[in-house]
């Protein structure tokens, strides 16, 4: 077909419009802002991203963000792989626990916020439970105890998601492989090192790189768990952004956005090289 | 071994599987169980059992198998008597609405480009769309702030709209849809004489349906139960959805947060039910490299 590039144009226009004024154009604006003092009158330079990196509450904000990926994401990696090998091991009957396990992901935070605190409380049913156990009750929201309440949530909300892409990397191994195994005498554990894993790396890479970078979006169930004002513990990006856009401190918020977006920019353009030496 | 231990061992195996998955489900189970029988409770039982983690009572709070007296009276005032609370539920519909429709009408053509139609540029503009869709709020938080402020819009439920509209994440699910459609078909309707907006309309449309529903399905679940943008972009609290007013319901309202909780439930999880199969391409489909 003839004039390829007017006719995508056209298609494009519409959307591509959108995203020139709501994200491109202005994101152009975030990041020159990020160079100028608060009143966006004087250059600074590098001082307002100085300023960023040197404040203590985006220290705490982007520690607390990077151990909550470091340690949620290889749990959620492995629980939704384990669950994927278990559903596929009870065929046909998995599809009752695949709908269960997926359902979190549809369920609004703010339905169950109810809930997770009725849960989590200091004299909520977590710790009825405890103490009628005999243990001694636990600060769930208002200690370092609210990190892992935070990591429980994600999982529990999010696993049906990677579930559904292991999945489907299972689906793309041939039975015949493990038809094959079998006649030569493998046992399940071999089956699995042999055929399965090595199967499974090109969706693990992807798996891995998708759910890193959605833990940035993490926030949600932090304000499940501990509302606008959290503990220490689960002071997010989120949190701090939203405390500078109170304040109006555009110009902190520009700078630390910038960062953010940047070191974000480079993970994606890892992955894509990634992906593309994998073909 | 003999054929009897060949036989029992899978069994028990296959056993123990299911009590493992049992048991995870529980986790989900239990919380459908919790708030549909919650919303059945009076207020004098809602308080009595978890009044003390609302912080209305003394003591610990338990929880019963089944409400003692089952009542559906809190879900009636809810819908009888809060108008508060069906200004919330509409305005939850006001937004959500619009942006996923805007979601599809804006983005299904931009899909299709991407997707079907070779052009200079196609490989980058793709990566354009990527890059934008796996960003958090936090970053574009800002650059949606400073143009809303310009265009006036702050404060009003277009701002939560536009931005989602313009949501790339969308985009991509029909791109992947649209990827199915084979070329060779397009290539015949070409030499038939079809153009661009015939082919997009009687060959893309039909058969990219499922990724357009994937689309649809993931963009109202997102929508539904967003709290970051309205919490951001919108002040005045007569124009909040339901999903940021419940977070800050009164302890003292326990029965009506119930039901409304529940109210709040039930059209992300009907959309779920309906569109499971959609939801899970639309999921493998950000799976699918590119």
């Amino acid at each position: 077909m003839k004039g390829e590039g007017f006719a995508a144009l056209v298609f494009l226009a519409p959307s591509m419009g959108g995203i020139l004024v709501f994200f491109l154009i202005p994101f152009a604006d975030t990041v020159r802002r990020g160079f100028f003092d608060a009143r966006g009158k004087n250059f600074i330079g590098l001082e307002g991203y100085a300023s960023v990196l040197g404040n203590s509450a985006f220290r705490l904000a982007a520690a607390n963000t990077a151990k909550f990926i470091a340690v949620c994401i290889p749990l959620l990696l492995l629980i939704s792989l384990v669950i994927a090998l278990l559903i596929r091991a009870v065929r046909p009957q998995g599809k009752t626990f695949k709908t269960t396990y997926l359902l979190p992901m549809a369920m609004p935070v703010a339905s169950i916020v109810l809930l997770w605190q009725v849960l989590f409380h200091q004299n909520g049913l977590m710790n009825t439970v405890l103490t009628a156990l005999g243990a001694q009750p636990v600060d769930f929201i208002g200690s370092n105890a609210a990190f892992w309440v935070m990591v429980f949530t994600y999982l529990w909300k999010n696993s049906g998601y990677d579930m559904i892409l292991w999945l489907a990397g299972l689906d793309g191994i041939s039975d015949n492989l493990y038809e094959a195994a079998n006649v030569d005498g493998a046992n399940a554990w071999q089956s699995f090192w042999y055929i399965t894993m090595p199967g499974l790396l090109p969706t693990m890479g992807l798996v891995s790189i998708l759910s890193l970078l959605n833990g940035f979006k993490v926030f949600r169930e932090a304000y499940l768990v501990a509302g606008a004002y959290p503990h220490d513990s689960i002071y997010l990006l989120q949190h701090l952004f939203n405390n500078w856009f109170q304040n109006l401190d555009i110009s902190r918020l520009c700078a630390a956005a910038t960062i953010l977006c940047g070191v974000l920019l480079i993970l994606i353009l890892l992955m894509q090289r990634f992906f593309r030496e994998a073909d | 071994m003999t054929g009897k231990s060949s036989y029992v061992r899978p069994r028990c195996g296959m056993i123990a599987r299911f009590i493992l998955l049992t048991a995870v489900a529980l986790l989900v189970w239990w919380v459908l169980w919790f708030m549909f029988m919650g919303s059945l409770m009076s207020l004098e039982e809602l308080n009595a059992t978890i009044g003390p983690a609302m912080g209305t009572a003394e003591g610990s709070a338990t929880w019963p198998l089944l409400p003692a007296w089952p009542t559906l009276q809190p879900l009636v005032e809810l819908l009888l008597d809060t108008p508060q609370f069906f200004v919330m539920f509409w305005n939850s519909f006001k937004i959500v609405l619009p942006s996923v429709l805007g979601q599809l009408l804006l983005g299904a053509p931009a899909a299709w480009a991407l997707s079907r139609i070779r052009f200079r540029g196609r490989k980058a503009l793709t990566t354009v769309y990527i890059a934008l869709m796996l960003m958090p709020f936090q970053v574009s938080m800002v650059p949606n702030y400073l143009v809303l402020d310009q265009l006036g819009l702050m404060d009003t439920l277009w701002a939560v709209i536009l931005p989602f509209t313009f949501s790339a994440f969308p985009v991509f699910i029909m791109l992947k849809g649209f990827d199915a459609v084979p070329r060779t078909l397009l290539e015949a309707a070409s030499i038939d004489g079809a153009g661009y907006f015939r082919t997009f309309f009687s060959i893309g449309l039909p058969l990219g349906l499922p990724g357009i529903l994937s689309a649809l399905v993931l963009g109202f679940l997102e929508c539904w139960s967003a709290i970051e943008q309205p919490m951001t972009f919108i002040k005045d609290e007569s124009l909040w959805p339901l999903s940021l007013y419940l977070p800050q319901i009164a302890a003292d309202k326990l029965g009506l947060a119930m039901a409304a909780s529940l109210m709040m439930l039930i059209p992300a999880v009907l959309v779920f039910l309906f569109g499971q199969k959609y939801l899970e391409l639309g999921i493998q489909s950000t799976g699918i490299k590119e």
